[in-house]
C-alpha cells in the first residue's frame, strides 16, 4: 500500500473518529485506502491472518455510527474505489467500485436519460458502497424503492478476503438471495467491491408541488389522503414550522411560508398524461386540507423547492451546534398521532424538536438541535431521542428506515426483535463472518447474543 | 414409526389436528404459528424428516418424508389496513381468497404468479413465482414488508416489520422469499399493497414469434410503461400463433395515452380485450402451465431473449413458454435430468441463471432448484441452512445430488 495510504498518526485518525453522527467518537488503530479491488482483498486477508477488526468506510456521512471503529480496529477507507466501471444503456444498468459518490453516477448517466433512482440527502458526498451496506432511501424512494430494490449484482470480499459473487445483473439469482441479505447488512458481512446497479430512464414529465398547512395534522392527513388515492408520488415531504423558518433563515431559502405550521412537497412523474392525471387529484385533496398550494413553474424553481428540503440538515446547524437525528417508521396512518406526540414529548423534556421527513413512507427524522457541552441538555436529548423510539415502535413502528442501526440503535434492537430473531440474525452473521471481525460491535448487541448462543430456543 | 408420529401429533396438535395422507404419510395441520414451530421442534429432536405442503398445487407434495406438515389449517387473512396499503396474511391463505378479501377494500398485491387461484401465498413467496406482472411491478420480494418463520429446529423467527421502509437488523425476510422453504416455513407475511388501478387495459397481438420479440423491444424503447408486457408460446396461449399481450394500468386518461403510444411504437393489429376476455386471458395463462409437470425459470435479460428463446426450444421442447419484454422466461414441459443438467450447464456460461421451480421429486432431488451457484455462494448456502434448519429436518432439494 505504501506508507502515504496507511494513517495511524492520532492527528491523521481523529478526523475518523466520527461520522455524522454527533454522540459517538473513538480513533481507529488505523486507516487504510485501498486503491483497486486487489489490494482491498490483499488488505482483508492480511486482517484476517491478523486476526484483526475491521471496519469500512465511505465517506463518513452515516447518521448511526455505523463507520466509527473501535481503537483495536483498522478502518479501511473506500474513497479511492472510485471509479464508475461501466454504463450499460440498453440493459440500464451501472457496474461500480464502492467509493463513487451517489450523484456522481446520475450525473453520468443522465446524457443517456437514464438515473440512479435512490437519493439520499448526502448523495452528494455519500458512496454507493455505503448505500448499499445502510441500504440507504431518500425522498424518491417512496415510489422508486430504497437501495436495495436497485442492486442486481454485486461482487462482495468476505471477512477472510474471499470473493463470492451475489445476484445476477437479470435480477433473478444464483439460488436464495443472498444478495437481498447482504444489502443492509451495515458492513458486518463483508465489503462490496463491485456493485451493478439498476438504472431507471428519467420520467418525461415531472410536477413539483408545495402546500402549506395551518397545523402537522392537516397535513399529515393530506398524506393519508393522497396515498388513499392508489397515486405514487414520486416523492411525499414534510418539513414543519422550525425546520421551515431554519431553511428560509439560511442561504438555502426555498420560499416556503415561514408562518405556515407544515409544508409538504410533493412530486408527481411520469408521462405527461399521467401527471396531469395525477395532478387533477392531488392539487384539490392538497387545498382541502392546506392553507395555499402551488407547483414550481419550471426546472429552477423545482430545484430550489429541493435544495430547501436535502439542505434543511445543515440550515439547522443555525439553531444550534449539535443536531441529533432520529429516523423511525410508523404505519402511515399513525402519523398525525406520532407526530403530536413527538412534539409532546419535545416540551416535556424542554427541547427544540424539528421534523422534516418522508411522510409517504412514514419514515420520520424528528430532530433535535443541542449544544453537547451542555450535558444537562445533551442528557435529555438521549431520553428524548429513546421516548420517541418507544413511542413509534408503539404504534407498530421500527427503528430505522435508512439510516440503520448502527452503534446508535444497537441497544434498542430488543424493542422489536425477539430473542429468538436477534439469535438468528447473529446465527447469519457468523456465516458470512465466522470470527466476527467485521464491523464489530454495531446492529447487535452481542452481550445478549452469547446467551441466545448457548440457550438456542428461547 | 408412522403410527408412532400420529400419535405424537394427535397429543400436539389434537386429534383434528394430525391425520393419516392418502400415501400414508402422517400429516400436521397446526393453525398457529407456535404449534407449527412445536411440530418442528419435535420432528428435529426425534431425527424425522419433514415436507412442507400447502394446496399441493404448484410444488408437488411427493419428497420422501417422515411427516408431512400443512400450512392449510394457517389460512386466515389476519388484518387488512386500507390507509397504510398493508396486509398481513398467514402462509396457507388461498391467493384467490386474500385477492377477494383485498378487492373488498379496493387493494390489490400486484403479483400474479402462474399455477392454480387456491395456490397459497407461502407458496408463492417460498418459491417467489414471478408472473407478467414483474415488468411494471418488479419482484415478489418487493411486496413483503416482513415474515414469520418456523425454522427447521422449531424456532420462531419475526423477520422485518409491517412498515414501509425498515433498516433495523439483517433483512432476513429476502433470504425466506425464494429460499423454496429451506431456510424455514413461512407462517405468516406482512405485505405491502397498491389500490386497485382505476383503468386497467389488456392488448394482444399474434404473430411469429420473431415478430413479436421485436415488437416489444420497440415498446420497451419507446419507454411506453406496461405493467406486462409478455410473450405467450401458442401452446399456453391456445392460439395458432405467438401471442403478445400488454397490460397498461393507471388512471383513465394516462391509459388511453399510453395505449396510443404503444401503438405507435409496435404498429401492429393490437386488439383490446374487454374486461371479462383479459381476466380470462390472463388466468388461462396462469393456470396453463401446470398442464406440464416441470416449469423451469430463466434469468434473461431483454437483449438474450430470442438466443434464449432458440436455445430452449432446440434444447427442450417448445413446450409451454412466457417471456417477458424486460427479462425473465419461464418454460414448462416434460425433460429428462440429463437435457435440463445438460442446459444449465450451457446457460451458466452465459451467465444467465435457471431456477427448477417445479417438478417431481426425482428430478428436483437430481438437479436441485438452483444447482450452480456462482463463486464463494456455496458454502454461504450451506452455512445459512445450518442456521435455520441445523438437522436438515426440511427436505428441500436446494442444490440436488447431480449439480
Amino acid at each position: 500500500m505504501g506508507d502515504r495510504w496507511v494513517r495511524h498518526r492520532a492527528a491523521e485518525l481523529a478526523t475518523f473518529a466520527q461520522d455524522a453522527l454527533p454522540t459517538h467518537e473513538s480513533s481507529p488503530a488505523a486507516v487504510v485506502f485501498p486503491a483497486t479491488r486487489g489490494q482491498l482483498i490483499a488488505v482483508m486477508k492480511t486482517l484476517h491472518a491478523h486476526g484483526t477488526p475491521f471496519v469500512a468506510r465511505g465517506a463518513g456521512t452515516g447518521l448511526s455510527g455505523g463507520a466509527v471503529a473501535n481503537r483495536d480496529a483498522v478502518i479501511i477507507g473506500l474513497t479511492r474505489l472510485n471509479r464508475i466501471l461501466s454504463i450499460d444503456p440498453t440493459r440500464r444498468c451501472a457496474i461500480v467500485e464502492p467509493g463513487v459518490v451517489n450523484a456522481r453516477l446520475t450525473d453520468a448517466t443522465m446524457r443517456h436519460g437514464l438515473l440512479y433512482a435512490p437519493d439520499p440527502s448526502s448523495q452528494t458526498a455519500c458512496t454507493l458502497g455505503g448505500n448499499v451496506a445502510e441500504n440507504a432511501g431518500g425522498p424518491h424512494c417512496l415510489k422508486y424503492g430504497v437501495t436495495t430494490n436497485h442492486v442486481l449484482a454485486a461482487e462482495v470480499v468476505l471477512p477472510d478476503g474471499s470473493t463470492a459473487r451475489l445476484g445476477s445483473p437479470a435480477g433473478e439469482a444464483w439460488g436464495p438471495d443472498l444478495l437481498g441479505v447482504f444489502v443492509g447488512s451495515e458492513g458486518m458481512f463483508g465489503i462490496a467491491s463491485e456493485i451493478t446497479l439498476r438504472l431507471v430512464p428519467a420520467p418525461s414529465a415531472i410536477r413539483t408541488f408545495l402546500a402549506d398547512f395551518a397545523s402537522v395534522r392537516a397535513a399529515s392527513e393530506a398524506v393519508s389522503a393522497i396515498i388513499a388515492t392508489g397515486i405514487l408520488p414520486a416523492a411525499l415531504e414534510m418539513m414543519d414550522q422550525v425546520c421551515i423558518q431554519a431553511v428560509e433563515a439560511s442561504i438555502y431559502a426555498a420560499g416556503y411560508p415561514v408562518d405556515a405550521a407544515a409544508v409538504l412537497i410533493v412530486e408527481l412523474d411520469g408521462s405527461d398524461e399521467a401527471v396531469r392525471a395525477d395532478a387533477e387529484l392531488v392539487g384539490p385533496l392538497l387545498k382541502r386540507f392546506g392553507r395555499t398550494v402551488r407547483s414550481a413553474e419550471d426546472a429552477a424553481e423545482r430545484a430550489r423547492l429541493w435544495q430547501g428540503r436535502k439542505k434543511a440538515f445543515g440550515a439547522m446547524g443555525r439553531i444550534a451546534p449539535d443536531l441529533a437525528v432520529q429516523d423511525a417508521v410508523v404505519p402511515r396512518s399513525k402519523l398525525p398521532d406520532v407526530l403530536d406526540q413527538v412534539g409532546a414529548i419535545g416540551r416535556r423534556h424542554d427541547l427544540l424538536v424539528s421534523n422534516v421527513f418522508h411522510a409517504g413512507d412514514g419514515n420520520l427524522h424528528p430532530n433535535i438541535s443541542f449544544d453537547r457541552r451542555d450535558l444537562a441538555r445533551a442528557d435529555r436529548v438521549h431520553h428524548a431521542l429513546s421516548d420517541i423510539m418507544h413511542a413509534c415502535v408503539a404504534v407498530g413502528g421500527t427503528l430505522t428506515g435508512e439510516h440503520g442501526v448502527g452503534s446508535d440503535k444497537r441497544d434498542y434492537m430488543p424493542l422489536v426483535f425477539d430473542a429468538a430473531t436477534l439469535d438468528a440474525m447473529c446465527r447469519v452473521r457468523r456465516v458470512f463472518d465466522p470470527t466476527e471481525r467485521a464491523n464489530p460491535g454495531k446492529v447487535l448487541p452481542v452481550h445478549a447474543c452469547r446467551e441466545w448462543r448457548a440457550g438456542g430456543v428461547i | 414409526m408412522r403410527t408412532e408420529i400420529l400419535a405424537r401429533l394427535r397429543a400436539l396438535l389434537g386429534d383434528q389436528g394430525a391425520l393419516t395422507g392418502a400415501d400414508g404419510v402422517p400429516r400436521a395441520l397446526p393453525d398457529t404459528v407456535e404449534s407449527m414451530a412445536q411440530v418442528c421442534h419435535v420432528a428435529h429432536a426425534e431425527g424425522w424428516k419433514v415436507r412442507v405442503e400447502g394446496e399441493g398445487s404448484w410444488l408437488p407434495p411427493d419428497a420422501p418424508a417422515d411427516l408431512a406438515v400443512s400450512t392449510r389449517a394457517l389460512d386466515q387473512v389476519l388484518e387488512v389496513s386500507p390507509s397504510d396499503l398493508t396486509a398481513t396474511a398467514q402462509g396457507g391463505v388461498r391467493m384467490e381468497a386474500l385477492r377477494r378479501r383485498l378487492a373488498e377494500h379496493e387493494l390489490w398485491l400486484p403479483i400474479d404468479p402462474p399455477g392454480r387461484p387456491d395456490r397459497t401465498l407461502g407458496s408463492v413467496l417460498a418459491t417467489a413465482t414471478p408472473g407478467p406482472l414483474r415488468l411494471g411491478s418488479g419482484a415478489v420480494r418487493d411486496y413483503v414488508l416482513g415474515c414469520s418463520v418456523a425454522t427447521g429446529d422449531g424456532r420462531i423467527v419475526r423477520a422485518g416489520g409491517k412498515v414501509m421502509k425498515n433498516v433495523a437488523g439483517y433483512d432476513l425476510t429476502r433470504l425466506q422469499v425464494g429460499g423454496f422453504g429451506a431456510f424455514g416455513i413461512i407462517t405468516e407475511a406482512h405485505l405491502k399493497l397498491r389500490a386497485v388501478p382505476r383503468a386497467d387495459v389488456t392488448l394482444l397481438v399474434r404473430g411469429q414469434r420473431d415478430d413479436l420479440t421485436a415488437s416489444a423491444r420497440a415498446a420497451m424503447e419507446a419507454g411506453v410503461p406496461c405493467a406486462a408486457l409478455e410473450l405467450f408460446s401458442p401452446a399456453l396461449a391456445a392460439d395458432a400463433d405467438w401471442v403478445l399481450a400488454a397490460r397498461i394500468m393507471g388512471s383513465d386518461g394516462a391509459v388511453a395515452a399510453d395505449v396510443r403510444r404503444l401503438r405507435a411504437a409496435a404498429p401492429r393489429s393490437w386488439a383490446p380485450l374487454d374486461a371479462e376476455a383479459s381476466a380470462s386471458f390472463w388466468s388461462q395463462a396462469a393456470r396453463g402451465v401446470i398442464g406440464m409437470p416441470v416449469s423451469v425459470r430463466f434469468g434473461v435479460l431483454a437483449d438474450g431473449l430470442d438466443e434464449l428463446l432458440d436455445l430452449v426450444t432446440r434444447d427442450l421442447s417448445e413446450g409451454l413458454i412466457t417471456a417477458g419484454a424486460g427479462g425473465g422466461l419461464r418454460w414448462s414441459g416434460t425433460a429428462t435430468p440429463e437435457r435440463l443438467r445438460t442446459l444449465r450447464r450451457l446457460l451458466a456460461e452465459r451467465e444467465i441463471p435457471m431456477t427448477l421451480e417445479r417438478a417431481p421429486w426425482e428430478l428436483r432431488r437430481e438437479l436441485g432448484h438452483f444447482g450452480a451457484y456462482r463463486e464463494g455462494v456455496s458454502q454461504l448456502v450451506s452455512g445459512l441452512r445450518d442456521a435455520f434448519d441445523p438437522g436438515h429436518t426440511l427436505n428441500v432439494a436446494l442444490d440436488g445430488a447431480g449439480a
